[in-house]
């Protein structure tokens, strides 16, 4: 099987073509070895940081902002969507708190502090 | 409750007409079909307080024109309406043009307007240095004016409600009857109005209000008229409002600074099939752009803020309809009002009180009355030091909304509370201009929703903005 | 009247970058303005990740990027005034200021102007047809959505494909909206690669280039868009007219710096970058008046911000203590390929290397950026490939500068 992608490493955007065999990769079109890497996890195992929002419980229209603090599998992103949109949380929240864990093996930390 | 009168309309008639009535002591009431008034042809048109050269001699419209410039220039002091005579401009570009000046200047005098001249091209560029060098003359016409249109409808809504109207809104009629003498009005949403005398100021609707009453003697043709609202940085670009001669391809464009210190620049002239829909084309814009450079061509067009289109009403006949209807007794049309309406809306209110004296209404004097409404930009004019004194005393005032145009929280609290409350996102920019400026509500969007919510006691997702279907979001995450 | 040494306009990333660094320079009496109520700007509404990675070597959220420097400023003692809106600004650097405590008037020894940008709205671009409710710029939609927790939509097309209106795509398709399209009326697209890979193809969005919005439909609500091809000249080809039913509009057509107060100042706009014209200390024409941030010209990346804020922020705090006394000005112009170049001004005597940033015209492969003076090359580098919508940056050293006399011109040359 045969990927065409376009390398988002650096601004050049390299064309990357990315052959896959047997569960191995073989990337051609990168200008660099970031490239290669970035090629390889890309078709083998896509991930992603999700970022978004979660409601305050007690405070008036307020949300709080989150994000994985790894990057979870591409084809997971709306099932960690789904957990986050029936999550509340409860003022005070700090920056880098763990407002859930393991989910879809990240956890969500606060990015924002609500007093 | 049996209301003497019902005025069918929130626009500039129908709320001057109100204003007129709360001075004697009847019972009445403005029935709108919109959430708010100053929603149809008074809420876009060019807001010129015609100088009354142009209407036919004879007519109402030269009557009421003539009578009405002053009248209008006292009410809307009174009303604290900004109100400016800047006088107007008529150019001519050609031979031909220049006896289409000569044209007006006569029907002018037949008319009595005061203070009109003839010039030629460059004196009139004298007084204003961006007219045109291709400009041969010019009708002066020093006695008119701008006003804001929908600033001016709100005022007068506002003092006759005041002074004990009452407004219903959302009311789109549905229904009239006629019980034991008493029109009986309902409206879409199954609300019942009692009155004795319907006033029909329905503007573009006017004809199919008086076909609901049974009389079918005109038929309303709707022209759109489309315009081009540019920046402060444009509003100095002429202080005269710029016509130019009437000729075949139109009315012609006219540029124009506005009380707020805005340039607009249109209107185009087409006839349009659906009074509602107010669009916007491309024909237009090309039209308006083109011939607004004809007139004054430094003009900047790539300052644009806005466009919007007007819609006005008229009728075959080219006059004022202003009369008891012959088909249905006791119904009143001031209909087909299009330009000069505006210049035009007290005097035609003093005359529509007149006919119904004549028709026996009993007009005595309501001493509660008070013309005067408090000033709802007072907090805008102000100095630095009274500002600071001011927000000592209301620190709301302090916090700005809108940065484009300098609005307080305050000023927008207070538009949503004052007769006539603003109900919503559309209702606070009228009345306070919060989301008029460069960045066209960007910013302040979300705080004023806010607000709307928090007077109106409503959730955010009900906030509109402007009524029934126009929700600004479809709920929480 | 109260005085301070050096006022800072705006709490986004200039603004307390800027405030930092003079702090840090060695002036101490600094106040920050700011409109909202907390510091942060735009920042705090954009809740993706990408911000840091040049400037802090980490890869951040907006807010958690802003929090860096609000904390750095809340750990020197920098009077923050929240809720502040300056309304005034003279050249004499009185800063008048409304705010709940009143209308308050400052004097300054030295400005330093960090208002930021706004987004060009719908009026600006005179699309036809009707003006329903649900048309938003993308930055009010993010911050509906990210700020306040509403929606404002369930099925959108989005015109403009800059990084907000991408970003806004994704956010839109991650809280369940249906985005049907992207349109960008250039034959490019003015956002970064790594956001039309991870904002439109993960979530199979399609981007039309040389695509506009031609018209709007709906009386309350928005009910759909019609959009159609442009052609060389960017009108409509109107045989390429298609109608896409949405209840949303996006409009990401451009950033404007919000100049109104710089105006007040005296301070001429350069219809260039349609912000102030400054030096290598980014001061304005005007003495003690400096700019920084997307208010002097947009940026790209928060990451530049920061660093031309202590520019600015270094630059205004010598000007306090006298220090700026170098007086041999050259002007530099953006010439072939180049469509504007800032530091517009440079002292040659200022003794230090000056880099320059600039936008290119259009999308180009390998070329060469070279700075001359006349014929004479002061310096080069060369670039894989340039696009409008990515800031370059090239440094000429301070001995190269202090021989030149004329002005500096920088411009693209062609590789084979």
């Amino acid at each position: 099987m045969k990927r065409n992608l376009t390398c988002i490493i650096c601004p050049r955007g390299c064309s990357l073509t990315v052959e896959l065999e047997n569960g191995n990769a073989n990337v051609t079109g990168n200008a660099c070895s970031k490239g290669a890497e970035y090629g390889t996890q890309e078709c083998l195992c896509p991930v992603r940081t999700v970022t978004s929002v979660l409601r305050v419980s007690n405070r008036r229209d307020t949300m709080v902002s989150v994000k994985t603090a790894v990057a979870v599998k591409k084809d997971d992103i709306f099932r960690v969507m789904e957990v986050l949109k029936n999550t509340l949380v409860t003022a005070p929240v700090e920056i880098g708190d763990v407002l859930l864990q393991d989910v879809f093996g990240a956890d969500i930390i606060a990015t924002k502090a609500v007093k | 409750m049996i209301y003497d009168v019902a005025i069918v309309g929130g626009g500039v008639i129908g709320g001057m007409v109100a204003r007129e009535l709360t001075k004697y002591n009847l019972s009445l009431c403005i029935l709108e079909k919109e959430n708010d008034v100053a929603c149809g042809a008074s809420k876009a048109n060019s807001g010129i307080v015609h100088g009354g050269y142009d209407p036919e001699p004879d007519t109402l419209k030269a009557k009421m024109n003539t009578l009405g410039v002053e009248k209008l220039f006292a009410t809307a002091k009174q009303l604290h309406v900004p109100i400016l005579r800047n006088g107007s401009m008529v150019c001519a570009f050609s031979a031909e043009e220049d006896k289409t000046v000569q044209e007006l200047y006569e029907r002018g005098l037949k008319n009595n307007i005061p203070n009109m001249k003839t010039l030629t091209g460059d004196e009139a560029r004298e007084i204003e240095p961006n007219l045109s060098g291709e400009i041969a003359s010019v009708l002066w016409v020093r006695n008119a004016g701008i006003v804001c249109p929908y600033d001016l409808t709100i005022a007068a809504v506002g003092n006759a409600m005041d002074n004990g109207a009452k407004l219903f809104l959302n009311f789109a009629l549905a229904k009239v009857e006629k019980e034991n003498g008493l029109f009986q009005v309902t409206s879409a949403n199954g609300e019942t109005v009692t009155a004795n005398y319907l006033i029909n100021c329905a503007g573009c609707g006017s004809d199919k209000v008086a076909k609901l009453c049974g009389d079918d003697s005109f038929t309303i043709i709707p022209r759109g008229g489309e315009y081009l609202l540019l920046d402060k940085t444009e509003g100095q670009r002429v202080s005269h409002t710029i016509f130019q001669c009437p000729s075949k391809e139109g009315k012609g464009i006219l540029v124009s600074p506005t009380v707020d210190g805005n340039l607009l620049t249109g209107p185009t002239a087409g006839v349009v099939a659906d009074p509602e829909e107010k669009a916007i084309t491309q024909a237009g814009i090309d039209m308006v752009t083109k011939l607004s450079a004809k007139s004054v061509p430094s003009v900047q067009l790539r300052n644009v803020i806005t466009s919007f289109t007007g819609v006005r009403s008229s009728e075959k006949n080219g006059d004022f309809i202003i009369g008891f209807s012959e088909k249905c007794e006791n119904l009143l049309n001031v209909a087909a009002i299009d330009s000069p309406g505006l210049t035009a809306c007290v005097a035609i209110a003093e005359y529509v009180a007149e006919l119904l004296k004549n028709a026996g209404v009993e007009l005595s004097e309501n001493k509660t009355f008070n013309g005067n409404r408090e000033n709802p930009h007072a907090f805008r004019s102000m100095t630095d030091e009274e500002k600071d004194a001011y927000i000592k005393q209301h620190p709301e005032y302090g916090k700005i909304v809108c940065r484009c145009e300098g609005v307080s929280e305050g000023e927008i609290r207070y538009a949503l509370r004052t007769n006539p409350p603003a109900r919503d996102m559309d209702g606070v920019k009228r009345r306070t201009r919060s989301g008029m400026g460069r960045c066209q509500g960007g910013f302040c969007g979300p705080y004023v929703m806010k607000l709307i919510a928090e007077e109106l006691g409503i959730a955010k997702e009900e906030v509109t903005k402007n009524g029934a279907g126009s929700h600004m979001v479809i709920g929480k995450l | 009247m109260t005085q301070y040494d050096i006022i800072v306009i705006g709490g986004g990333p200039a603004g307390m970058a800027a405030a930092v660094a003079a702090y840090d320079s060695g002036v101490k009496n600094i106040a920050v303005l700011d409109r909202e109520e907390d510091l942060g700007g735009i920042l705090r509404q954009c809740i993706h990740n990408g911000f840091g990675l040049h400037k802090l070597g980490e890869e951040l959220t907006g807010p958690e990027y802003a929090a860096r420097y609000a904390q750095q400023v809340a750990e020197r003692n920098i009077k923050v005034y929240y809720e502040a809106a300056v309304t005034n600004v003279t050249a004499d650097k009185i800063v008048t200021v409304q705010s709940r405590e009143g209308l308050l008037k400052f004097q300054a020894k030295a400005v330093i102007l960090a208002m930021g940008c706004r987004e060009r709205s719908r009026g600006a671009l005179n699309i036809c047809g009707t003006r329903p409710a649900g048309i938003y710029s993308a930055g009010t939609a993010q911050k509906l959505i990210n700020c306040e927790g509403y929606m404002v939509g369930k099925r959108a097309v989005i015109l403009g494909s800059g990084d907000i209106g991408l970003i806004m795509a994704r956010r839109l398709s991650l809280e369940g909206a249906k985005v049907e399209a992207v349109c960008e009326l250039m034959p490019y697209s003015g956002g970064l690669t790594r956001n039309i890979v991870q904002c439109l193809e993960d979530f199979d969005i399609p981007l039309y280039l040389s695509t506009t919005v031609a018209e709007i439909h709906g009386k309350g609500r928005l009910e759909g868009v019609t959009i159609a091809r442009v052609d060389a000249n960017r009108r409509v080809m109107e045989e390429t007219k298609r109608y896409i039913p949405c209840d949303t509009l996006l409009l990401s057509v451009g950033l404007i710096p919000e100049n109104e107060l710089t105006k007040c100042a005296g301070i001429a706009i350069s219809a260039l970058t349609n912000g102030a014209e400054v030096d290598e200390n980014r001061q304005t024409k005007v003495p003690g008046i400096f700019a920084c941030g997307n208010v002097l010209h947009v940026h790209d990346l928060v990451d530049y911000v920061s660093d031309e804020a202590e520019i600015a922020g270094c630059g205004a705090a010598a000007f306090v203590k006298g220090e700026l006394n170098a007086n041999k000005t050259i002007s530099v112009r953006a010439e072939g390929g180049v469509r504007y170049v800032l530091p517009q001004m440079v002292h040659t005597d200022c003794g230090h290397d000056v880099s320059l940033f600039m936008r290119v015209a259009a999308p180009t492969g390998k070329v060469r950026l070279v700075v001359k003076i006349g014929d004479a090359v002061i310096a080069k580098a060369v670039k894989l490939k340039t696009a409008p919508g990515e800031m370059e940056k090239i440094t000429v050293k301070a001995d190269k500068l202090a021989a030149c006399t004329g002005t500096i011109t920088v411009c693209l040359e062609e590789m084979a």
